[in-house]
Order: structure tokens, then sequence, then C-alpha cells
């Protein structure tokens, strides 16, 4: 397709909107939300089928029982789809809002495990809602540690946007006030159970600059009245997330920003729209519209607007602003510096720690909580110091299982009924490590496979280096001790080996900087060079950090939306 | 019409349920034909050894109420690879041919303490496969773990026979798994709260009392 527009003026009329937001997952809702709250009509695209709060979430309420494999993945899907298979949060009552490999193929010139959800809400429906905030040891990281580009923007700029997207999505947490971890608008905190909290106590009296603290997620504790407007009430502590929750317990697009937009009379939903690219005006030197193919019949539409968000999810961020091409920007969209697709990075998730804990087998806990102890990153945090840079987020937890019965006789009624009573508290940590964006970090169009719809399909080449090896090496060593020290027993260290992906935090490839040379986007998530095109899901980051992302993804989404505003109403874009 | 609808007919002709309708369908044939890999005397007898590994005791049902032997039937079918499913179907042929050699008599013959005994031992020879595959296991070094990975991944790995797990250590993961999942075990046995509301992190618990069930 080229940049000549062969459409009657009646349709282009019909099909004109003040702004078009492509993705409906947890950033391209918020980027929504603003845009619908200032009065600007939306069109928000979808390349997968609608969901509608409450009305599609099939499995939300079934027991165990009521799935015909218990739960398990039938062994067929699995061997025809062995990507999504890995991904922790696909089951039986799940995998309906994941996206099977077979569906959509991409090209792994390096393993790399994606995981995507195509329906409107995207991957908000799936994620594991955790929230923290970057310090500003994060923004300040890649010019202090000389890696990637400065982050054209540091904690001052971005803590308002955190309040605001805080307030509304709702985030339960302690005001912790540690300077490595912000602390945020909360709703009460999650409970620590009474091991947790003795584990706490101990790493805690042990080092003197690691904190052990409760985790901070996106889950309604008590609802306050602006999460009452959005027709949501108290999670009910099930842990059914992943199906979609009928009491809108957990911050979704589906249950907050989507009905919250639509309710302003402002938006409008295109599902089952899958953007091809972005269209370039040549002569008024912008973006006026977008490419769309109907993911069910094929059929090509175009759509107008002054404003373009495109907010995919990183990897298709990258791959709909590569395949835009114009005669201005014959590389991709915005890509005068041949950056875009480079500079992934993801989070290092290979290693867990195990231990069995014993004593206080008076104690135990009620209901399911959807968070955990955690302890903000405490490598390299004042000063470069290690054999590695940057560092890595601990996360553990503690349990009781069932009990095993290995003491009796292992078949008939006496075994039964030791089964069921609660068994030894066994503790489990994972880190969350820091990954640097490298040039040779990256993905890229193929050059002859295309997709049922006529899109080049995404190739991945992006590994893991030395520097994540040494971090490993450190959490693994760093996190038996600690469970050492906090008296826990047969510690076993694990490293997965998994390839980059689950992690689930794919970030950069179209990042933000200060220099046009080095970088895409400016301190508003703006092409530098297009300036009515933003770009502010994981694509757009510069570094990682070591937390977990979907709130920052938020707080620039909602920044930058506001900007956009504010420019198209001065007349700038 | 086929054999089935035949049956229906026939059945209904008769005005009633008919006896040996397993063999009706076979054409007679010996051993009985299967749907799929397991036929319904299979499920009967894995409803039993389920229950003599589970049985019914005052606090809770046993592992027939919760329909295991059917549940093994679509674990297997559905979830199990080509090798264990051999392994397990091979498994309730050696069952019964252990239990007629030691008792004379089929599983099904055989009172419920025979049965108890009898899986008692069974329980063992699996116990001490486990052992040796575990043994095999802690031979191997982290590299040649990575590497079963990969090829498991990629569907190319062929587990030797050496590491072939005991037939009884499946039907016995599966009764547990099945039965605990199942609305009696994680009901009566267990305690099961669909929607607890809240978070309680400290609780008192005393010995006897039931675990969750999720």
């Amino acid at each position: 397709m080229g940049d000549t527009l062969n459409i009657n003026n009646k349709a282009k009329q019909q099909n004109t909107y003040d702004a078009i937001v492509i993705g409906s997952g947890i950033s391209g809702g918020w980027a929504a939300k603003e845009l619908c709250d200032h009065g600007i009509k939306t069109l928000l695209l979808e390349r997968g089928r609608n969901v509608v709060h409450l009305k599609d979430y099939p499995t939300a309420t079934m027991a165990p029982w009521e799935f015909p494999h218990h739960g398990e993945i039938p062994l067929k899907i699995k061997e025809e789809n062995p990507v999504v298979s890995r991904c922790y949060a696909f089951y039986e009552g799940s995998q309906h809002f994941f996206v099977k490999d077979t569906e959509h193929p991409y090209i792994q010139q390096k393993p790399f495990d994606w995981i995507r959800g195509y329906q409107v809400g995207g991957k908000s429906l799936l994620w594991a809602r955790q929230t923290q905030r970057w310090s500003k040891y994060e923004f300040e990281g890649p010019a202090r540690d000389n890696y990637a580009v400065d982050w054209p923007i540091r904690y001052d700029d971005i803590a308002p946007w955190y309040s605001h997207v805080e307030k509304f999505a709702g985030i339960s947490g302690n005001y912790d006030g540690l300077e490595t971890l912000p602390d945020g608008e909360f709703l009460p905190a999650w409970e620590m159970n009474c091991v947790e909290k003795d584990i706490q106590q101990k790493i805690n009296a042990a080092y003197p600059n690691r904190n052990v603290i409760q985790g901070r997620c996106a889950h309604l504790t008590k609802p306050n009245q602006i999460h009452i407007e959005q027709g949501r009430t108290q999670c009910q502590a099930r842990s059914l997330c992943e199906r979609g929750c009928p009491f809108g317990g957990y911050f979704s697009s589906n249950a907050s920003t989507i009905p919250w937009a639509l309710k302003t009379g402002n938006l409008t939903i295109q599902p089952e729209a899958t953007v091809h690219s972005i269209i370039y005006d040549d002569k008024l030197n912008k973006a006026v519209g977008v490419r769309v193919i109907n993911t069910n019949t094929k059929h090509a539409t175009e759509y107008f607007a002054k404003i373009i968000f495109v907010n995919a999810a990183c990897f298709n961020t990258n791959l709909i602003l590569l395949n835009s091409t114009s005669n201005r920007f014959p590389n991709g969209f915005g890509n005068d510096n041949g950056l875009l697709g480079k500079y992934i990075a993801f989070h290092n998730y290979r290693g867990t720690v195990s231990a069995s804990y014993d004593g206080l087998m008076d104690k135990y806990y009620f209901g399911r909580r959807p968070t955990q102890p955690m302890m903000p990153n405490f490598r390299n945090v004042y000063k470069q110091e290690m054999d590695f840079q940057r560092g890595y987020m601990t996360f553990y937890g503690a349990d009781r299982g069932r009990a095993s019965g290995d003491s009796l006789q292992q078949i008939g009624g006496e075994y039964k009924d030791a089964l069921t009573e609660a068994g030894d508290w066994y503790v489990s940590m994972m880190m969350q490590g820091e990954t640097i964006p490298k040039k040779t970090n990256e993905v890229f169009l193929s050059k002859d496979k295309k997709d049922d719809w006529g899109i080049p399909q995404l190739v991945f080449n992006v590994d893991y280096d030395d520097n994540d090896e040494r971090l490993l090496k450190d959490f693994l060593s760093q996190g038996a001790e600690m469970l050492d020290k906090a008296g826990c027993k047969n510690i076993v260290q694990h490293d997965s080996r998994q390839a980059p992906g689950l992690d689930i935090h794919e970030m950069g490839g179209c990042r933000m900087g200060k220099d046009p040379g080095t970088s895409l986007l400016n301190a508003y998530n703006q092409f530098h060079n297009c300036k009515n095109v933003f770009v502010s899901d994981g694509a757009c980051m510069t570094s990682t950090g070591t937390q977990n992302p979907s709130l920052t993804f938020m707080a620039l989404t909602a920044r930058a939306a506001n900007y956009a505003v504010d420019e198209l109403k001065k007349g700038n874009i | 019409m086929d054999r089935r609808e035949a049956l229906s007919r026939v059945a209904l002709i008769m005005g009633g349920t008919i006896i040996g309708a397993e063999a009706f369908l076979s054409g007679c044939k010996n051993p009985p034909a299967k749907e799929g890999l397991f036929s319904t005397e299979d499920v009967a007898l894995l409803d039993e050894v389920g229950d003599t590994i589970l049985p019914t005791t005052a606090a809770s049902p046993g592992a027939k109420a919760a329909q295991i032997g059917a549940f093994m039937k679509v674990i297997v079918t559905d979830c199990y690879t080509p090798e264990d499913q051999k392994i397990f179907t091979d498994g309730i042929i050696k069952l019964q041919d252990a239990a007629q050699k030691k008792y004379s008599k089929s599983f099904m013959e055989m009172s419920p303490e025979q049965r108890t005994e009898f899986l008692i031992a069974l329980d063992k020879e699996a116990n001490d496969r486990s052992k040796e595959i575990a043994a095999n296991d802690s031979k191997l070094t982290d590299e040649q773990k990575h590497e079963r990975k990969l090829q498991q991944d990629l569907g190319t790995y062929k587990r030797p026979v050496e590491d072939d797990p005991h037939y009884f250590s499946l039907i016995k993961q599966l009764t547990l798994w099945g039965y605990f999942t199942s609305k009696p075990g994680a009901t009566q046995a267990l305690r099961y709260v669909a929607v607890p509301g809240s978070y309680q992190g400290c609780i008192p618990y005393k010995k006897g009392d039931k675990a969750w069930a999720t």
C-alpha cells in the first residue's frame, strides 16, 4: 500500500476521529480514558475479539472439578503450543485469553517465549498485578552507569502521574518510607502470614540495607468512591484473577478504564481490527491515520485522526512501526537513526530458591492473597560496587500445602485422613533482575514470511549476556544466604535457564531519550520527528529497572495523553 | 445405523438395560472392546483401586465417590504421552495378573483387606522404582538436565526405559490429584472456600484441622 488515499470524502469523514489508540491493553486503556476525559473523540482499535467486563468471563466462578481436566492443559494443545504452555498463568481456566502459538507464528532466531493476549483488555486481564513505583535511582541509572541512553525524565516528572493512576486503579500497599521504592497512593496492604513475618524480621535484622516489605498490587482491599463509580467492588481474595474478575477486584482495562471512557460518550471501540501500519502524509509532514485489516474478513479500512497513540504492547508496537514505511520513513516509522526495534530488554526471572521452615505449626492463614513479601533492589543502588551492573528485586512467600502422610502406610483410610491436614511450611523465593538494553538485542521484520493478514512476521534476536549470568549468580547466593539467616532449612537454588520472555516484561525498541540521534521518543513519549504520534507502552522504555513495569506504563501514558491534549488545544499538533 | 445406535434400539425393545452390553458392542470379542484406551471394566477397576488408596472414612467419602476411574480415563487419554499411556494401560493388565497370581482371584473379587494388602505391596514396588529413577537423575549434570529439558520442549526427548515410572505411581498420583480437586475431595475431605472475601495472615491451627483445598 502506498501513501495515496483512494477513499471518498464521505467515507473518510465517517472514519475520522480526534485520536486513535492502537491496542486496548493496560496502556491503551489509559490513553483512551485520559483522552476521552478531555472530550477527545477517540477510536480504540483492538485486533482481538471484544471482551466485556462480567459478561465475557466464562470461567470466572468455576470450581476446580468443573473443568474436565481439573485445570490441566491437554497434551495436544501443549505440543502444538509449547511457548504459551510454558506460561505460569496458562491453564484450563484461562487459556481462552491467551494467543496460541499456532494462531500467530513468529520467528525465533534465538529462543524467545512471546506471551500474548489478543482481546479487548489485552494482557491487562492476565497480568500479575504487582505495582511498584520506580525511584530516582532507576531514572538516573543509565547516565550514571553508562548504559543505554539517559532518560529524558526524572522521578519528579512522573511522580504526580503515578499518583494520578494509583488513585484510579486502586493500589494496595504499606507506607514504608523507602527511597529505593517510593510510597504511593495506597489502599490498605495485604497481611503477611506468620512465617513471612518471621523471615522478614530476621532478614531485616541481619542486613542493615535490605528491607523486606509487603508487596504492592492493583487490588481493591478497600474501595474508594472513585472505584465504586467504576462499578468495581472489594477484592474477594479468590486468586482466580486470570479468568477475569466478576467483582472488578483488580485493575484491568475491561473493569476500569474502558467502561469509564465509554461513559464519557467519546469512545468508539473497534475490536477485530488488526493494524497494518500508520499512514504518513508527506505533504502535511505528519501522520494522518492508520491502515486496518479486519481480523475476520481481512477487509482493509483506513481510519484518520489528529493524534495517534501506539499501545499495541511492546513487540507489536515495534512491528507496526517497522511496517509503517513511507517516502519520509523508508525504514519504519520515525526510524531516521536506524534504532527502531533495537535495545530490547526484559527482566531476568531465571533464579529461584526454595526451602523448608520448621515451626509455627500452630499457625495458618485464611483466603488467597494476590501479592507477597518483597525486597527492593539492594545492589549498586548508591554506586557501582558489584562485578555486574544494576540489580534485582526479590520476592518470597511461605505456604503450607497438604500433609504428606509420610510416616504412615501410604494406602488406606488413615493415610487419606492424614493427607487432609495442613502440611509443613515451605518457602519460595524468586528474582526480578534488570537487564541491560543492547543494540544486538533486537526484533525486525521477516523479509519473506508473512502472517495471515499479509503483515510480515516478527523475528526475535534477544538473549542473555554475561552481566545477566553474574547477576543471577549473586541472587542465588544471596537468596540462599538470606533464607539461611532466617532459619530456613533444605535450601535449594535453581536456575531455570528459561529463554527470555516468560517474565512478560518486554521493553524497548522505541526508546525515549533526549537526543533524536540515539532515541525515537522525547520526554513526552512523542516521536522526535513526528509530533502527533505517541508510544507509551513497554516499547518506550529506555531501561527496565527492577520494578514490575505496568504501573510505569500507565503513568507514562496518562502523562503523555494529557500532554497530547494540551498540544492539540494549543494548535501544536 | 451404527452399532451403538443399534444397541440403544435393542435396549428399547427389551425394555431395559442390557447385561453384557460391552460384549454385544464388540461382537463378543475377548478382551472386551474399549472406548478409546479404557473399557467400562477398566474404569470400574480404577474406581475400586482408587477407593482402596483413598477409602471412605468417618471424615469423608472415598475416591470412588469422586468418580476417580472416569477422571483417570480422561487425564490419561488427553494429557498423557503415548509412552505413559502404554505404561498405564499395560499396568491395568499387570495389576490384574498380579492379583490373580497372588490371590487366585480378580481384584474385583478380593475382600477390602486383601485389596489393601495387595496395594501396599504394589506401593512398595512403585516406591522402589521411584527411588531408582531419582538415583539415575542425581547422576546427571546440570548441563545434561538442561539438555533434557530443551529436548522435552522440542518434543524430541526419548525417555530411557530405566526412567519409566511404575504404573502404580501413575495410578496413585492421579488418584490423589483427582480426588483432592473433586467436589467431595475438596469440599468434604478438605476445606473449600470459593469466595473467602478477605485474607487473614495468621489464624490458629490445631492438629487435625483440614487444609484449604485451593
